[in-house]
């Protein structure tokens, strides 16, 4: 399978991509790893008349401590991610999902920031972005401006970036001290989730201080299961609290049906994985 | 578009259309056709090539990605006539049945040794996640990449990329 024609463009600063996105209009399309892109390409799901390429923009990767957070460069890859101190150390609910993210050719070339704005509710980084209350910096023509996660994802596929602007970096603040862990559901190897859940905990004294939980492929983007962060604040880090808590895990979520599953098993899911994720974290 | 790209430590220079894989490149461009096209869909990892020394999928990169980068295909890994470690466990562990698998299995395994050079047969597994066998030949593929673990452990001494006895030159002895 071979894609349609494109003009090619590998800028080498952010100013260039974005005069690049400018110019082009709706025919571009950006490629960060292309490890989702090219596939497209390649069945001609979509057609862009001008491919940007992010490769030259060495500016754009790597994990830099800022404070209270981390901000890591959009153009990072998974394979990076995983093997970054300050990630595991303060970030740790990032770490262990990428680590279950495709496989390893694949975490060779695909990047933290393509995964994000990728968008694909099956994917396994938006879920751990919105746990951990990322923020994504974005430049456009206009500027810079930076949306919460929890604003950044709008519906499948897609976020609030405008075709001509970039995303450049995500704070990620610093989870320092938390375990996490992140529990996956799919059939064969390297297939995309049917349903996932991240799950970080600061337990103190053995009670739960803080919880945070979200869900992937519950929804057409991620969701925070706030009824169980709720309900495991302050209780002790027990398989009962636990158990009860993430018996609201599908609440207010909307689960699609598909050949995989249909909604209601997902919503089964949701609440099993959920008491897996938090035993594990617990645990852990 | 120009690139200029060193695969199996040539370095080539070609006029490419942006739209070409990296794998037809190789293939139908330097006639590497060690390196074999699977499932065309990015799932199989038969097209695994190493770039940088981190392994890929060249199904899923274009060859205007390689610009200036280096690619080391299956072909590119004996050494005057001498099979790499890992091929030559592939061969002594009958880890092939159909080979299609083969080029891309040996090279995401070269990649997962670097990474842990002892690794368990758990890890193996999940090393060679992104790699499909047809034939469902694991146990004997799991049993080699272990093997050349074994083989290349530290100390193994320079006997271990030395797989066929050298030929005895007559000295001036006899």
């Amino acid at each position: 399978m071979i894609p349609a024609e494109f003009d090619y463009v590998a800028p080498a600063t952010v100013e260039e991509v974005v005069r690049a996105l400018t110019e082009a209009g709706e025919d571009a399309k950006v490629m960060a790893g292309g490890q989702s892109l090219i596939p497209v390409l390649r069945m001609r799901l979509a057609a862009p008349n001008v491919v940007v390429d992010l490769s030259n923009l060495s500016e754009l990767t790597g994990v830099r401590d800022d404070g209270d957070s981390l901000l890591i460069g959009a153009m990072t890859t998974h394979y990076e991610v995983q093997r970054d101190h300050l990630v595991r150390d303060h970030a740790r609910l990032l770490a262990v999902a990428t680590d279950t993210v495709a496989d390893p050719q694949v975490r060779h070339r695909g990047t933290f920031g393509g995964a994000l704005v990728h968008a694909d509710p099956a994917g396994d980084l938006p879920a751990p972005a919105l746990a951990m209350d990322a923020t994504m910096v974005i430049v456009g023509p206009g500027g810079r401006r930076e949306v919460p996660a929890r604003e950044f994802f709008v519906d499948y596929f897609t976020t609030v970036l405008e075709p001509d602007e970039l995303l450049v970096d995500v704070r990620v603040p610093k989870l320092t001290g938390w375990s996490a862990h992140y529990e996956k559901f799919n059939r064969v190897a390297q297939a995309w989730s049917i349903v996932a859940v991240a799950a970080a905990v600061r337990v103190t004294d053995g009670t739960i201080a803080e919880a945070r939980v979200a869900l992937t492929n519950m929804g057409p983007t991620p969701v925070r299961a706030t009824g169980v962060e709720e309900a495991l604040v302050g209780q002790p880090a027990t398989a009962e609290s636990i158990n009860a808590a993430a018996a609201r895990a599908a609440e207010g979520t909307n689960p699609t049906t598909d050949g995989n599953a249909d909604a209601e098993f997902r919503s089964h899911l949701a609440r099993v994985l959920t008491g897996r994720a938090l035993t594990a974290a617990v645990g852990a | 578009m120009r690139i200029t790209v060193s695969v199996d430590g040539v370095s080539y220079t070609d006029e490419v259309e942006p739209r070409m894989l990296l794998v037809h490149y190789l293939r139908e461009r330097l006639g590497k056709t060690g390196t074999v096209v699977g499932c065309d869909t990015s799932n199989c990892g038969a097209c695994t090539v190493h770039l940088d020394g981190h392994s890929v999928k060249s199904c899923s990169m274009f060859a205007v990605q390689a610009d200036r980068h280096e690619v080391t295909t299956i072909e590119g890994l004996a050494r005057d006539g001498q099979l790499h470690p890992v091929q030559k466990a592939f061969h002594e562990n009958h880890a092939l049945q159909c080979g299609f698998c083969t080029p891309g299995m040996i090279m995401q395994s070269i990649d997962l040794l670097a990474d842990d050079p002892d690794p368990s047969e758990e890890t193996v597994r999940h090393g060679l996640e992104g790699n499909l066998c047809r034939c469902t030949g694991y146990q004997n593929i799991v049993k080699a990449v272990r093997d050349a673990a074994h083989q290349m452990r530290p100390g193994a001494g320079p006997e271990a990329e030395q797989v066929a006895p050298s030929p005895s030159h007559a000295g001036g002895g006899e």
